[in-house]
């Protein structure tokens, strides 16, 4: 059993908020989710070649930090990356081609699931080593303050994370110089089978940010909206000059690990608790209780969203596949 | 023209990078008011400003990730390691990350990063002693550059900042010399040869790639990097007085290798040592040896012969580095060896 987070079913508040903002973040939700439960009957059915990490239920992370963002604010993603891709704007279409390891694929069918990148978008990588993005993220927040590009860097990661290294070094090093860089503890409660509590010390991992003298907030990581307002904030201190800030979201992952990994670690009725608690059901309810959308907008949305990665699979299909020696193009860089 | 060691060729390249192209930044340990364990970085604050010098935390793993993350949003960072030995603690950076991420990315990011360095055994003990290149000739996605002399080093460094891939420059704490700030002690292995001091004062970039004949020759062929070049070219000057012709190639870059360079001497010579210092078992030589195999075996009048540091962690005492460590005489006796076939 994992920690005990409080499980919020109620409607996410969204008085005060722009209607704009709310309707992107219930499409980009709807469509990661989509593109998610499409990707799992694409590997029941044997037609996606490699292994994916599905990231159903944790959306509203991805979506709360980035819709804080502007276009050319850069993000680090893990192999739990597409939702964080989604919320970038990454095309669903050149998505959707990756995997299926098309040459049109965001990294023409070099990189797979975990490793979606599109600079285009400021999404620099999807880092499949736990940890390895965080630095990455902080040398662009570094390459900002040079440039003075007045862009804000953002590093995903999970709970697991927290216990490499290179989590202390980066924040260390962030804190002392005060760069404009976020980082983001998407805490599922689970490092594949290892709760928080039989990996952490402290499981409270916001708390840490202690150790650097940097401001940290641990929020409800299914509520979108306390999400966006803890990174608006944020990144309101990043661009300031004030340096970063270490932000716990509090979410669930729905399914197991990977693929079909029946995650039989989790007691039954945990699960079927935060599948009650479903970021995007409880924003939905928030909209219509604030009149931000009517049900039937909504609904529409849900359509769009759903032949929106329809379109993205059939885009794909007519895809080319990589050849045998795409690859020796991309060893090195031709200066 | 005027003389320079190898330490104020590096960083008078360096500063000449970094005036021409503001993206040109430096990371590491005690680079900036200290100006750098070995001094290449002396004076470089003063006049870049802590904008672009930084002096880092003792955090390897941590500031390569930097430099990465710089290098994918616009820079060209030079990262430092006080020690090239302790490039380990940021193996998962280098190998995992830098190395890869033009691959995972389908061509669609760079990375230029220069990771740059002091490597050698100086009687420190087994753990600021060795040899790394080989870790990085194995790592695909990597360059790594081997300069022995004042005039390539500045060349070199000058082509590695301009360089779009992670590049491994590996300097030998030998060879620093003493024109250098600091550098003092540098000269005191009797076989390093006063060659190619005269370093112009305008930039110039030496392409990766690109061996160099250091002696012609016609009777063997010693192909050598760093350290163990100036041993192998004493060994020239010595069989010459025998009435032996050696041939002396470096080349200066272990990816990219020049491959053709080698080839031509092998087949003028037919007979060939490769020198190296770090430790033989999969090493640097081991691969030589096989290039050569591969592509000039049918030039070849006798096996090629390894010479390699004993696969042992370096030892302190100076006469056992000593007997671990190639010296002039296995280098010597190597080359009879190749040639009494």
């Amino acid at each position: 059993m994992s920690a005990t987070i409080e499980i919020r079913r109620d409607p996410v508040n969204c008085s005060g908020q722009d209607p704009a903002v709310l309707l992107r973040m219930f499409r980009k939700m709807l469509q990661a989710r989509e593109f998610e439960e499409q990707l799992y009957y694409l590997f029941l059915t044997t037609a996606m070649p490699g292994t994916m990490h599905q990231a159903v239920g944790q959306e509203a992370v991805a979506v709360g930090v980035v819709s804080a963002l502007n276009a050319d604010d850069t993000i680090t993603s893990t192999h739990r990356g597409h939702a964080h891709c989604v919320a970038k704007d990454v095309p669903l279409n050149e998505m959707m081609a990756e995997m299926f390891a098309k040459r049109e694929g965001s990294c023409r069918g070099m990189g797979g699931s975990m490793h979606l990148t599109d600079f285009s978008k400021g999404m620099l990588g999807a880092f499949a080593i736990v940890g390895s993005g965080i630095p990455i993220a902080t040398g662009a927040a570094l390459s900002a303050r040079v440039r003075n590009s007045g862009q804000v860097a953002v590093s995903f990661f999970g709970d697991g994370a927290v216990n490499e290294g290179i989590f202390h070094e980066a924040l260390n090093m962030a804190a002392l110089w005060k760069l404009p860089a976020i980082y983001i503890i998407e805490n599922n409660q689970y490092a594949l089978s290892m709760t928080v509590e039989e990996s952490s010390a402290v499981p409270n991992l916001a708390s840490r940010a202690c150790a650097y003298g940097m401001p940290d907030r641990r929020v409800d990581g299914n509520d979108v909206v306390a999400v966006y307002d803890a990174t608006c904030e944020a990144v309101e201190r990043a661009r300031a000059g004030d340096g970063p800030t270490l932000i716990e979201a509090l979410t669930y992952r729905i399914r197991g690990h990977a693929r079909f990994e029946a995650a039989g670690y989790r007691p039954e009725e945990e699960v079927e608790a935060w599948k009650a608690a479903d970021p995007i059901e409880r924003l939905a309810a928030g909209m219509i209780a604030a009149g931000a959308a009517s049900a039937d907008e909504l609904n529409r949305i849900r359509e769009e969203a759903e032949s929106a990665i329809e379109d993205a699979i059939e885009y794909a299909q007519t895809c080319t596949d990589v050849e045998a020696e795409d690859y020796l193009a991309y060893i090195t860089a031709e200066n | 023209m005027r003389q320079l060691g190898l330490s104020a060729a590096i960083r008078e390249g360096i500063i000449q990078e970094m005036r021409a192209d503001d993206s040109v930044i430096l990371l590491g340990e005690d680079v900036g008011k200290f100006g750098g364990a070995f001094h290449v970085t002396h004076d470089m604050l003063d006049e870049f400003g802590a904008n672009r010098v930084w002096d880092t935390p003792i955090s390897e793993a941590g500031f390569t990730g930097l430099g990465i993350g710089a290098a994918l949003t616009g820079l060209r960072p030079i990262v430092e390691y006080q020690y090239l030995d302790f490039i380990f603690c940021a193996m998962d950076q280098v190998v995992n990350q830098a190395a890869k991420i033009r691959l995972m990315s389908g061509g669609r990011a760079k990375v230029p990063l220069v990771l740059r360095g002091p490597q050698g055994a100086t009687g420190r003990g087994a753990q600021h002693s060795q040899s790394i290149e080989a870790y990085m000739m194995h790592t695909p996605g990597m360059k790594v550059v081997m300069p022995a002399t004042p005039f390539d080093a500045k060349g070199l460094i000058i082509s590695a900042i301009r360089d779009d891939n992670p590049v491994l420059f590996v300097e030998h704490k030998l060879l620093y010399g003493a024109a250098s700030p600091g550098g003092g002690k540098a000269l005191s292995d009797s076989a390093i040869q006063a060659i190619g001091m005269d370093v112009p004062e305008e930039p110039y970039a030496i392409p990766l790639g690109s061996a160099d004949v250091k002696r012609q020759g016609s009777d063997v062929t010693i192909i050598a990097t760093l350290l163990m070049l100036h041993r192998s070219l004493t060994v020239a000057a010595q069989l010459a007085e025998q009435g032996i012709s050696v041939e002396v190639i470096d080349p200066r870059s272990l990816v990219p290798l020049d491959v053709d360079t080698i080839a031509a001497s092998v087949a003028k010579t037919n007979h060939v040592v490769v020198v190296s210092e770090d430790t033989s078992r999969a090493g640097v030589a081991a691969e030589l040896v096989a290039t050569i195999n591969d592509h000039c075996f049918y030039d070849l009048e006798a096996p090629v012969q390894r010479v390699a540091a004993v696969d042992t962690p370096i030892p302190f005492g100076p006469a056992a580095e000593r007997h671990v460590i190639p010296q002039v005489d296995d280098i010597r006796a190597a080359a009879y060896r190749a040639l009494s076939d």
